[in-house]
């Protein structure tokens, strides 16, 4: 059981600070080889720093790193790739008019005389890697932007396999994915571990670390908290606690004990609403109070859906009608004036101002309020704005604050108080808590809760199934683009919904 | 709603926004830097050609030439902000210049030229916009294209001949007897068409959906915000300071000639950029921009005075834009990191 041979990697002392804030606080990581280790932590945790001190990307202030026994320093990326050290980041690095063979062995492509490149060796030995890595099926020639989410992972991965490496990093590998594709990645990290190569895991999901982790070292305020406790047994109150300093878990707000008036006309109908190759005509009506989720995969068409009903696709069939008035088809504005809002799926690129303050982000939906012949009252807009994200407790209280430095949970309170300043009265949320840490998920789901209790109907799209279940009243199965199942939020369970999404037949 | 906010400050903001300047003031602390290299320049002026440089007639001869080209700069800054690029605005002035003195129009007097010069822009202005907001082209082709276009049809009206202007009210305007309290008429235009540049840009809708445009156009579409019309406006805006610029020109020169405002294009985002105006969009200072208009006429003026040859001004220009946008850069860098 007890291994004498050293760690893999000892990283110990890290500290790196950046003006006005210190990321790292002399971080301690171990790692062994052919060991899955999680690195988990909130946001602002210092998960990133740390991995890109790994990468190379960043020089620590203080700390020593320690490779196989030697003590290295890691003065850029190319150094610790050198070391056998490959970093698949978040937002993945590839570039999208390359090949798929090109993006593998970029920077140290296969070549004649030193600069004629072997095109043909590299594509050999670019599909030889995604067999091993169980994807035979992508084209080595194809460029990369062409491929969905899922396969432009397995390029990443195929590019740190082209290294001789021996410990690979991933920041939130399967955010993007959906189940299936995530059991395939696992698949693989499983194989790599048994050749002996260490990965380094960050993910927000505990279930994942369950599944796949050895080892977890806990991060909080630049700290370590914990190092190297198991992964299976920890038990996930004791993680949670150790994360956040408290001792919650998915903390849901309680539905109103009396559901939504039935009898309250419905603010949203949505009517035979289609989109070719996207999604079969959808019914759907939404009261104010209520709370509605679509549940599904990824590619089952609950983000076009819900794009279409607010207008940013053009359905090729159907109508929506807000108060029994039909929209404009493919106009945002026309949703808007009518009370519709959306949260979108991609905070940072479709939500966001990121250049702008807080109070910015929040009034630029209702700039009109704040003018008279267009001309701005900054002053009520600031007082406005204010209250509207006091009412969702947002953090720092502080309008001027530039939204590139919130944390995920308060800029999506930011776009929430957007819509609630506009008056929206039906608000459509893609995968609100994305990006949003354990802590302050719940704190989200209480907002949206109440916003629904006030008034307010609420259409909810997320991939995590408890998610949906645990703040929808109703839930709408989808699967592969298809209504297969609605039904009371409580008369579902996770099994019940899952089983649907992958083996649930359409409803004619 | 009724209270008014108590007055706490806000409790420092964690992580990265600590000990960074409120909003904005950076734009201030780089405007200022700008204004210091406004200071060297004239006290180099006033070192080097101590006779002339200071003279009121050389003030006011450098204000004038800043006037035409800060003009079409003002315009130019809100279409960078809004994350285009107008690379006719030259082409655009030669074409209202002309159109406003041929024969036929210099019959209709002072309207008629102002008229037309505006006019003029104002069309190609639209045209741009519509190809751009409706017609879905990258602004950079769509606005080559016009370039090329607007240089052709000024050529085939003039013919290449300098179109004398033979309308006195409006050569009246470029001499002495008509500056106010020593200030040129067409300064005076500049003046103003900066105040309600900056005004537009920071105190009104209209410019708060600049800015949201040029920052995330995606985001400022999902706000509600209608992307489309927003820039067939700011083209057209452009378009409208092309011709004042136009009419200033014609008033300067006496003439319209096809030659007029060129590299225009350069020189106007040069100076945005130097002032602070974010190439990629979303970022824009009026101020800015006006300050790097007179650093560049003023650098002309003084290698003029010296006799240096514009080959000598044409490098110094150069060696400034690098610099300034390093200095930018440098800020950038800052900001991501902390």
């Amino acid at each position: 059981m007890a291994t004498p041979e050293p760690p893999l990697l000892t990283m110990s002392g890290i500290t790196k600070s950046f003006p006005g804030v210190r990321a790292l606080d002399g971080v301690d990581l171990e790692v062994r080889a052919g060991e899955v280790h999680c690195l988990l932590g909130q946001n602002g945790a210092g998960k990133s720093t740390l991995i890109k001190v790994l990468a190379g990307a960043h020089q620590p202030d203080d700390g020593t790193i320690t490779w196989r026994g030697e003590q290295v320093t890691l003065t850029s990326p190319v150094a610790a790739m050198r070391l056998g050290i490959a970093t698949i980041y978040q937002e993945l690095d590839l570039v999208a008019g390359l090949s798929v063979a090109e993006n593998v062995f970029l920077g140290h492509e296969p070549t004649t005389a030193g600069f004629v490149v072997r095109r043909t060796s590299a594509r050999t030995a670019t599909a030889a890697l995604l067999r091993r890595l169980g994807h035979p099926e992508i084209d080595p020639a194809r460029a990369v932007g062409e491929l969905p989410a899922a396969q432009r992972q397995i390029v990443s991965m195929a590019r740190a396999l082209s290294h001789d490496v021996r410990l690979i990093v991933m920041d939130e590998p399967s955010a993007a994915l959906d189940p299936d594709e995530t059991a395939n990645l696992f698949r693989i990290v499983t194989d790599l571990t048994a050749d002996g190569v260490a990965v380094v895991h960050i993910s927000h999901r505990l279930e994942e670390i369950r599944r796949i982790g050895d080892r977890v070292t806990v991060l909080k305020d630049g700290r370590a908290v914990a190092g190297g406790l198991p992964a299976k047994d920890t038990p996930t109150r004791d993680i949670v606690a150790m994360m956040t300093g408290r001792n919650v878990e998915y903390v849901f707000p309680e539905r109103p004990s009396v559901p939504a008036a039935p009898t309250r006309p419905p603010v949203l109908r949505v009517e035979g609403l289609t989109r070719q190759g996207e999604f079969a005509p959808v019914d759907l009506k939404l009261r104010p109070g209520e709370i509605v989720g679509l549940a599904g995969l990824v590619g089952s068409g609950r983000s076009e859906i819900l794009e279409t009903i607010y207008g940013a696709r053009r359905p090729t069939a159907g109508r929506v009608l807000v108060d029994g008035r039909p929209l404009r088809p493919g106009s945002v504005r026309a949703a808007v004036r009518a009370g519709l809002g959306l949260a979108p799926e991609e905070r940072k690129a479709q939500g966001l101002l990121l250049l702008e303050s807080v109070t910015r982000n929040v009034s630029v939906s209702s700039l009109s309020r704040f003018s008279r012949g267009g001309w701005l009252d900054r002053t009520a807009e600031r007082a406005a704005a204010r209250t509207a994200t006091r009412e969702l407790s947002l953090r720092p209280d502080n309008p001027d604050a530039r939204i590139r430095t919130l944390s995920g949970g308060n800029q999506q309170k930011a776009v929430l108080a957007r819509w609630l300043l506009r008056g929206c009265r039906v608000l459509l949320l893609d995968e609100p808590t994305r990006g949003v840490d354990v802590g302050a998920r719940a704190e989200l789901y209480a907002v949206i809760r109440r916003l629904a209790d006030d008034g307010l109907a609420v259409l909810l799209v997320s991939s995590e199934v408890p998610e949906v279940l645990g703040l929808a009243d109703r839930v709408l199965v989808l699967r592969e683009g298809h209504v297969v199942h609605t039904a009371p939020a409580r008369e579902l369970d996770e099994h019940r919904v899952l089983d649907l999404v992958m083996e649930g037949s359409p409803t004619p | 709603m009724t209270q008014p906010a108590p007055v706490t400050t806000a409790e420092p903001p964690v992580g990265e926004a600590a000990g960074r300047p409120p909003l904005g003031l950076r734009a201030d602390v780089r405007n200022l830097s700008l204004l210091g290299v406004l200071a060297v320049l004239i006290a180099v002026g006033g070192i080097t050609r101590p006779d002339q440089f200071l003279d009121t007639s050389n003030l006011q001869l450098v204000l004038t030439q800043a006037s035409v080209i800060g003009v079409v700069t003002v315009g130019m800054t809100f279409v960078i902000t809004s994350g285009g690029i107008d690379l006719s605005v030259g082409a655009i002035v030669a074409l209202a210049s002309v159109w406003a003195t041929t024969v036929a129009t210099q019959e209709y007097g002072f309207a008629g030229i102002l008229f037309t010069a505006v006019v003029v822009g104002l069309g190609c202005g639209l045209v741009n916009g519509l190809l751009i907001a409706y017609g879905g082209m990258v602004p950079f082709i769509a606005t080559l294209a016009m370039l090329a276009s607007a240089r052709g049809l000024a050529l085939q009206i003039t013919d290449g001949k300098t179109q004398i202007v033979t309308v006195q009210s409006v050569l009246d305007l470029g001499v002495p007897d008509a500056y106010i309290l020593g200030i040129p008429p067409l300064v005076l235009v500049f003046a103003a068409v900066t105040v309600i540049g900056w005004l537009l840009l920071n105190r009104t809708t209209f410019g708060r959906r600049t800015v949201a445009v040029g920052g995330n156009a995606e985001a400022a579409r999902l706000a509600g915000i209608d992307v489309r019309r927003q820039r067939l406006y700011l083209y057209l805006l452009s378009g409208l300071c092309c011709g004042i610029a136009a009419f200033l020109l014609i008033v300067l020169a006496g003439s319209g000639q096809n030659t007029n405002g060129n590299l225009y294009e350069l020189d106007a985002i040069a100076a945005a950029i130097i002032g602070g105006t974010l190439l990629s969009g979303g970022r824009g200072t009026i101020v800015g921009s006006v300050l790097g208009v007179l650093v560049f006429t003023t650098i002309t003026n003084i290698f003029a005075l010296n006799n240096l040859q514009s080959d000598v001004q044409q490098i110094a220009k150069g060696a400034i834009i690098v610099a300034a946008v390093l200095v930018q850069r440098r800020t950038a860098r800052g900001a991501a990191e902390a």
